[in-house]
């Protein structure tokens, strides 16, 4: 595939390519075209900006350290660099986008935070900002889901949030998603809805993509610092949603010589049934307000994905994705879930670094790559492993992962 | 002239529009429900596609729409319980639902299958204008199908009267900015009807969401030009109802008994 130059922001209607836009209700137009008339202007304040850099310094603990991963490398006969997001308060990547969206609420003059979680970890993100600044936060997680994650729903309840299970359709990720797009539609002028990934009706992919752009943003800087040279040879993140990878991604978008590779969830396997690998198994649809591509039957109704990572078990992708898997400036791949089980503990042994299920699958990746010794490889790590913890211990105690 | 046009040409005011989704609540019942709508009063008949993500719908109705995915209802099974719909039903029908499954069928062949089975009109509510204007409007005026765009009471009156523009047939004012199936007092909602009444849009107007009996439905009325009744109806079909007796004892609780019947024998073809 001819790989084109692509841009980093989406056009005025909110379109990357023919995916994108905002297919949503009229109940839900004020809302979001609020958000669409203000998010740029509102973040491209001089406060706004201090006001977020100084809580991603102090509170968040960036800049995240790029940390060149000796024994890895040396297995891959290359050189390695893991971004740490797993290092950030609350462990993940999660963060940089609830801190920049409570600032923006309260510019909107939002008094009430609503928000999605699978697994939970942006749902405790959320609960995070709205603590540090004493907003009403309701997080919309489903009945399963809450079953399935219990830590995350306690830390969620003590960091003060309201969690509601989604009952109705699949009880996972989607219907809470759907759950929460109901609650802004009954509450469309005191509330704002923090989406938790680049999906979702525009603005929120460009949102959500700019407020995790920090880490392309650093990774580049300190790269020059290391290396002499701002730009690796490649760049891998895992992908569900791709709030990570958008991130990881953002400030080499341009930069046609820089391999953008992206890692989806293949669970069992691509053609087993029991995958969440998107761009191989979806087709352009329409799902949460935007165009991308979806995982759905002949008849268009919305299946549900499988994997071993709850933050990679999502029917969609965000639409940015879908036009670099489509314009080929990306190259997708995917790791099963016994892959990515694999992974994390080769990480662990080596590195000393226990990832989260989602970033295992992008260390999984490295395996299907040809790389050599001049490559740099920069990798994000979004997440750290203690949520996966009950996982982990399966496997080490035999059984069935 | 379209057959929805022709039914506000002859009635104005008090027009009942009442939503169900196609396949509950079996599966074959889809022409059973419909023809108990027209005998018993309804003048439209608002028919779901079911979805499984029904982004405007309340729990109600996407509960039913589940049911519907289960008996096995898809968009081509529904086109082949309309071919014969036009011999038994001669009310005006609009099918509702979500571009998803419309965009899977094909959106031309949609709208041809929907044309060629006697569909007047559709309600697409996640279709935005911009993409309605450029890319849908145009298929479906080539098929003739009327397309009804929603109104809330945070819609501008720019945006009302750019809406009423495009849309043909009705508009649908949604009573609150609600999913449907919410309670809402009516009385909060009567000065935004009345200040739609006022702006003599090109459209007539009918009032949905929060409609659920003769009371509310009798103030939705004073401002419009009648109203949409989904998630009330939907409820007296669960639990097995019996399909004719549910609707016609609905119904009359809707519009008053001699209402009812009358309106079953101007109907009935």
């Amino acid at each position: 595939m001819i790989k084109e130059r692509v841009s980093t922001s989406p056009d005025e209607r909110g379109y990357y390519g023919k995916f994108g836009g905002a297919f949503i209700p009229e109940m839900l137009y004020p809302n979001v075209e609020e958000l669409r008339r203000r998010y740029l202007e509102i973040m491209h304040e001089a406060a706004f900006q201090m006001e977020y850099r100084d809580l991603l310094r102090d509170y968040v603990g960036r800049p995240s350290p790029l940390y060149l991963a000796g024994r890895l490398s040396a297995k891959y006969n290359t050189r390695i660099y893991l971004k740490r997001e797993d290092l950030n308060h609350t462990g993940a990547h999660k963060i940089n986008n609830t801190i920049g969206q409570i600032l923006l609420a309260q510019r909107l003059g939002k008094r009430r935070i609503i928000a999605e979680t699978g697994a939970g970890q942006h749902g405790v993100a959320t609960a995070t900002v709205c603590a540090l600044k004493g907003i009403e936060c309701i997080v919309y997680m489903g009945e399963k889901d809450i079953e399935r994650q219990a830590p995350n729903v306690a830390r969620m309840k003590m960091l003060g949030a309201k969690v509601v299970p989604a009952t109705s359709g699949s009880k996972t990720l989607k219907d809470a998603t759907n759950e929460a797009i109901r609650d802004w539609i009954n509450n469309p002028v005191d509330t704002h809805y923090i989406i938790g990934s680049v999906v979702g009706p525009h603005p929120y992919p460009d949102l959500v993509a700019r407020f995790q752009s920090v880490i392309s943003e650093e990774t580049r800087a300190q790269l020059k610092e290391k290396t002499g040279s701002e730009l690796p040879t490649h760049v891998i993140a895992c992908v569900g949603g791709g709030s990570n990878a958008a991130g990881a991604f953002y400030h080499f978008l341009e930069e046609g010589e820089v391999e953008l590779i992206a890692v989806e969830a293949a669970g069992h396997g691509i053609h087993s049934g029991m995958s969440a690998a998107t761009t191989q198994l979806g087709k352009p649809g329409i799902l949460h307000g935007s165009r991308s591509y979806v995982m759905q039957t002949e008849d268009g109704q919305v299946v549900e994905p499988h994997s071993i990572s709850a933050g990679l078990d999502y029917p969609g992708i965000g639409p940015l994705h879908a036009y670099l898997f489509d314009s080929g400036r990306a190259t997708f791949l995917s790791a099963t879930d016994d892959e990515a089980v694999a992974a994390a503990f080769e990480l662990t042994r080596l590195e000393g670094i226990i990832p989260a299920l989602e970033s295992a699958h992008a260390v999984a990746a490295l395996d299907q790559l040809q790389l050599n010794e001049q490559d740099t490889v920069v990798l994000c790590l979004s997440g750290r492993g203690d949520k996966d913890m009950a996982t982990y211990m399966r496997v080490m105690e035999g059984g069935n992962i | 002239m379209s057959r929805i046009t022709e039914l506000f040409k002859r009635k104005s005011s008090k027009v009942l529009n009442v939503y169900c989704t196609a396949g509950f609540p079996r599966l074959d019942s889809t022409l059973e429900v419909m023809k108990a709508l027209q005998d018993n009063g309804a003048d439209l008949i608002e028919l779901g596609m079911p979805y499984s993500d029904p982004l405007a719908d309340g729990p109600v109705i996407q509960a039913s729409s589940t049911v519907a995915l289960s008996n096995g209802m898809t968009l081509a099974t529904l086109f082949g319980q309309l071919a014969r719909m036009r011999e038994s039903i001669g009310v005006p029908v609009l099918l509702m639902g979500y571009m998803n499954p419309v965009l899977q069928y094909g959106f031309e062949r949609f709208c041809a299958d929907a044309a060629a089975a006697g569909v007047d009109g559709l309600i697409l509510p996640d279709l935005p204008i911009y993409e309605f204007e450029t890319e849908y409007g145009p298929v479906m005026r080539k098929c003739g199908l009327d397309f009804v765009f929603l109104v809330t009471p945070e819609t501008s009156p720019e945006r009302i009267r750019q809406v009423d523009g495009l849309s043909s047939g009705f508009l649908y004012a949604v009573s609150s900015s609600s999913t449907t199936g919410k309670d809402k007092d009516m009385g909060e909602q009567e000065a935004y009807f009345a200040r739609l009444q006022q702006m003599q849009l090109k459209n007539p107007v009918l009032v949905g969401f929060g409609i659920r009996d003769r009371g509310t439905f009798e103030a939705a009325c004073r401002h419009a030009n009648g109203a949409i009744i989904g998630t009330a109806y939907i409820r007296a079909l669960e639990g097995g109802a019996d399909v004719g007796a549910a609707t016609k004892k609905f119904l009359s609780g809707i519009l008053g008994p001699a209402e009812a019947s009358g309106a079953a024998k101007k109907s009935a073809i």
